[in-house]
C-alpha cells in the first residue's frame, strides 16, 4: 500500500550565488491531492519544482519522492523517476519545430518502444482530454497561448505520470481560458488521481481549487493548511499576501529619504 | 582609482577563466555524446542540412567572387614581371592554403554559428531545454550534440567546395577573360600544388575551425541568459569570438604547418 | 515523410558536392599523381654547390620531367651536397656515365636537376650514384668571374 505522502522535503536549504533561496524548509505533498505553493514573485517557487524533479540539488536537506531520496539516484534511476512526473511550464515550452502531434508524441517516442499506430491512439486520447484533438497537425506558432498550454499539458500527461506540476498556470489568462485550465486541473486530479502541485501567485483561483496550501516568503514557509485556514491567517505577511494588500510587510514605498527633505532640500522642522 | 582598474581587470580575468573552464567541460560532455545511429541519426542529418547544405549557396557565390578577384589582382601584378603564366599557381595556392579555409570559416561563423546560438538560446529562453530535462531527455544529447557534429562534418566540406569554386572563378577570369593560356594555367598549378601539403593542410585547418567555431556557437547559446537581450548578446558574442578564433588559429596553424613541412 | 526524404536527399547531395570538390582538387588542381613513389628508383648525386635546389624540384632529361628531388643533405666528410633523386620507371634507362647539372627554370624560376645521358652500356639502378656533376651557377661567382676577366684584359 503506497504511502499517503507522495513527496517529502526535509530541512532543505538551497543557495544560489550567495543568495539564500530556501532556508531549512520542510514540507509534504499528499498523494492524489492538489497542493498549492504560493508566494510573492521571486521566492523561488519554480526552483522548488526543479528541486523536486531533481534538476537541481539542494546544498542541505533531502527530497523524497515515494520514499526514495532522489539525490542518491543514478542518472538512469532519476530518469525513471522523471518519467513518472509531468511538468507544465509557464509558457508551455512546446518544441517549436514540431507539430502538435509530434510534441505530444515526443515523450512516447523517446521513452517507449510503442508502435506508431499505438502512439497515435494515445496522442489522440491525450489531446481529446484537453479538448484539442482537432488541432492535431497544427504548428505551435499557429496556436494561441492558452491552446499551447493545453497541448503542453497533453504532452505532460502522455506517459500517464503519477505527479503533475504546474508552474504559474493561471498567469495572464483571460477568463475563458482560465476556466478551461482550472477545469482541466480538477478533472485530471479527480479522474486520474494525479498528485498535483500548483505553483502560483493567483490567490483567488488557487484557493478555489487546492486542497492544501503552502505560502512561502523570504525562503521560509510562512503558512500551511487548507485554503480557508490560510485565508483567515492573521500573521501580517500571510495576511498581506492572501488579501492582496498594497502595503504591509512588503512595503509600498521603495526605500527613500524623507518626502519633505526630497522636495524642500532640508529636514522638516518639528514645530512643537 | 588605479586600484579599482586593477581589481576590475582581475575580476574580468577570473570571470573569463571560469567561462573558459565551463565551456571546456561543456565541450567534453558534448563530444562524448556521439549520436547513436538509430535514435539520433535523423537529428544529425537534419542539422547537417540546416548548418551545411543551406550555406552552400553563400559559400559558392563568395568563392566565385574571391577567386575572380584574386585572379584579377594577381594578373595585374604578375603582368609587370611577364609572369602571367604563374597565375594558376598563385590562385590555387592562395585559395587552397589560406583563403579557402579562412573565408569559408568566417562566412560559416557569420551565418551558421549565429543561427545555432540564436536557436539554442531561444530554446533555453522558452524553457524548451528545461522541458526536455524534466521529460528525462538529455538536452546535451538531443539538442547540442547533433548540432556540434553537424558543424564538424559540414565546415570541412564547405571548405573543399569553396576551394573548387574559387579556383573555377579564377579560371573564368584568368583564362576566359584576361587571356592567360589555358594549358600553362593548369599545368603550372598542378606542378606547384601538392595535394598533401597544400590541399589537405587547408582541409585540416577547416576541421580545426569547424570544431572551435561550432563549439563557441553551441556553448554561447546554451549559456545565454534566457531573455531576448541575453540571446541577442550571445549571438553577437558568437560571431565575434568565432571570427577572432578563426583568424588567430589560422596564424598558429600556418606557422606550424609551414615550419613542420 | 516527404519533407524528411527531401532533407536527406539534399544532405546527400551536399556531401557529394564536398567529395566532388575534393576529387577535383586532387586531380585537376594538385599533382597527386606525383605521389606514386613505388614505380621508380632512387639514385644519388654529389654536388659542389646545390644552389637553391629544394626537395620536390624536378629532375629533367632533355627538358622532360622524369623524376624529382627527394632530399638534399650535406656529406660532412667530403663537404659536398648529396641530392637524392627519384627517377620514374617510365623514363628511359640512364647510362652509368650520365651527368647531372643544376639549372634554373626561366629567370625567376626554381632550380631543377638536368640530366645529360652518357654512352655506357650499363645503366643506373636503385642506390647508384651519378659521378659527373656540375654545380649550380651562383650569380655572384659569375659576376666576379666576368669582372676578373675584363680586368685581366
Amino acid at each position: 500500500m503506497q504511502n499517503d505522502t507522495h513527496i517529502k522535503i526535509e530541512q532543505l536549504s538551497f543557495y544560489r550565488s550567495r543568495r539564500t533561496v530556501f532556508d531549512n524548509i520542510s514540507l509534504e505533498i499528499p498523494r492524489g491531492k492538489i497542493t498549492a505553493i504560493m508566494g510573492p514573485s521571486g521566492t523561488g517557487k519554480t526552483t522548488l519544482l526543479k528541486l523536486i524533479g531533481g534538476q537541481l540539488r539542494p546544498q542541505q536537506g533531502q527530497v523524497y519522492v515515494n520514499d526514495t531520496n532522489i539525490q542518491q539516484l543514478s542518472r538512469q534511476k532519476l530518469h525513471a523517476v522523471r518519467k513518472r512526473m509531468g511538468m507544465l511550464f509557464q509558457n508551455g515550452a512546446l518544441f517549436t519545430h514540431l507539430s502538435v502531434f509530434d510534441n505530444v508524441a515526443f515523450p512516447l517516442r523517446q521513452h517507449t518502444e510503442l508502435s506508431e499506430a499505438l502512439i497515435r491512439h494515445i496522442v489522440l486520447m491525450k489531446l481529446e482530454a484537453v479538448g484539442l484533438r482537432g488541432a492535431l497537425y497544427l504548428q505551435p506558432s499557429q496556436l494561441s497561448g492558452g491552446m499551447a498550454r493545453r497541448v503542453a499539458l497533453a504532452r505532460a500527461i502522455a506517459l500517464d505520470p503519477e505527479l503533475i506540476m504546474y508552474d504559474e498556470p493561471f498567469a495572464g489568462q483571460d477568463p475563458i481560458s482560465m476556466g478551461v485550465i482550472v477545469g482541466l486541473i480538477q478533472k485530471l486530479n479527480k479522474s486520474l488521481g494525479l498528485t498535483t502541485i500548483i505553483v502560483s501567485h493567483d490567490v483567488a483561483e488557487t484557493s478555489a481549487v487546492s486542497d492544501l496550501i503552502y505560502v512561502m516568503a523570504g525562503g521560509n514557509i510562512v503558512a500551511r493548511g487548507e485554503p480557508t485556514a490560510v485565508m483567515a491567517d492573521r500573521s501580517p505577511q500571510v495576511h498581506q499576501f492572501m488579501r492582496g494588500l498594497p502595503d504591509g510587510v512588503v512595503p509600498f514605498h521603495y526605500p527613500a529619504i524623507d518626502f519633505y527633505e526630497d522636495f524642500v532640500g532640508c529636514k522638516q522642522e518639528v514645530v512643537s | 582609482m588605479r586600484r579599482n582598474i586593477v581589481l576590475e581587470l582581475g575580476h574580468r580575468g577570473v570571470h573569463y577563466g571560469i567561462s573558459l573552464g565551463r565551456s571546456g567541460i561543456f565541450l567534453w560532455q558534448t563530444v562524448i555524446r556521439w549520436p547513436q545511429p538509430t535514435r539520433s541519426f535523423p537529428l544529425l542529418i537534419q542539422q547537417i542540412y540546416s548548418v551545411g547544405a543551406m550555406s552552400l549557396s553563400i559559400i559558392m557565390l563568395s568563392a566565385l567572387f574571391i577567386g575572380a578577384v584574386v585572379a584579377l589582382q594577381g594578373f595585374n601584378t604578375l603582368e609587370k614581371f611577364s609572369a602571367e603564366q604563374e597565375l594558376g599557381q598563385l590562385l590555387a595556392l592562395s585559395v587552397v592554403r589560406e583563403l579557402g579555409p579562412v573565408v569559408a570559416a568566417l562566412l560559416y561563423a557569420g551565418r551558421s554559428c549565429s543561427a545555432l546560438t540564436a536557436e539554442i538560446g531561444l530554446m533555453k529562453a522558452t524553457e524548451q531545454l528545461d522541458s526536455l530535462d524534466m521529460m528525462g531527455v538529455d538536452p546535451l544529447h538531443f539538442v547540442v550534440a547533433p548540432r556540434f557534429w553537424a558543424g564538424f562534418i559540414s565546415l570541412p566540406m564547405l571548405v573543399l567546395v569553396f576551394d573548387a569554386m574559387a579556383i573555377f572563378g579564377g579560371y573564368l577570369i584568368g583564362v576566359e577573360w584576361l587571356g592567360v593560356d589555358q594549358g600553362s594555367f593548369w599545368n603550372n598549378m598542378q606542378s606547384s600544388v601538392d595535394f598533401h601539403i597544400d590541399v589537405m593542410s587547408g582541409f585540416y585547418k577547416g576541421v580545426v575551425f569547424a570544431i572551435v567555431t561550432t563549439w563557441i556557437a553551441v556553448y554561447q547559446g546554451f549559456a545565454a541568459l534566457p531573455t531576448a537581450e541575453g540571446v541577442g548578446r550571445a549571438t553577437t558574442r558568437t560571431v565575434v569570438y568565432a571570427s577572432l578564433a578563426v583568424l588567430g588559429l589560422d596564424f598558429i596553424l600556418t606557422a606550424v604547418m609551414l615550419g613542420g613541412w | 515523410m516527404d519533407r524528411d526524404m527531401i532533407i536527406e536527399l539534399i544532405v546527400g547531395l551536399f556531401m557529394l558536392a564536398g567529395i566532388a570538390a575534393l576529387v577535383v582538387l586532387a586531380f585537376r588542381v594538385s599533382n597527386i599523381s606525383d605521389h606514386v613513389s613505388t614505380d621508380g628508383y632512387v639514385i644519388k648525386a654529389n654536388f659542389d654547390n646545390v644552389g637553391d635546389l629544394k626537395p620536390r624540384a624536378a629532375v629533367k632529361l632533355a627538358g622532360v620531367k622524369i623524376g624529382r628531388v627527394i632530399d638534399v643533405q650535406l656529406d660532412t666528410k667530403a663537404y659536398k651536397a648529396v641530392a637524392k633523386l627519384w627517377i620514374s620507371n617510365d623514363a628511359a634507362a640512364l647510362p652509368t656515365d650520365t651527368s647531372a647539372s643544376i639549372y634554373t627554370a626561366g629567370i625567376l624560376g626554381a632550380n631543377y636537376v638536368g640530366l645529360i645521358p652518357g654512352f655506357d652500356e650499363a645503366v643506373l639502378k636503385d642506390g647508384d650514384k651519378i659521378e659527373i656533376t656540375h654545380p649550380a651557377l651562383i650569380l655572384e661567382n659569375l659576376i666576379g668571374h666576368l669582372l676578373f676577366k675584363t680586368e685581366a684584359k
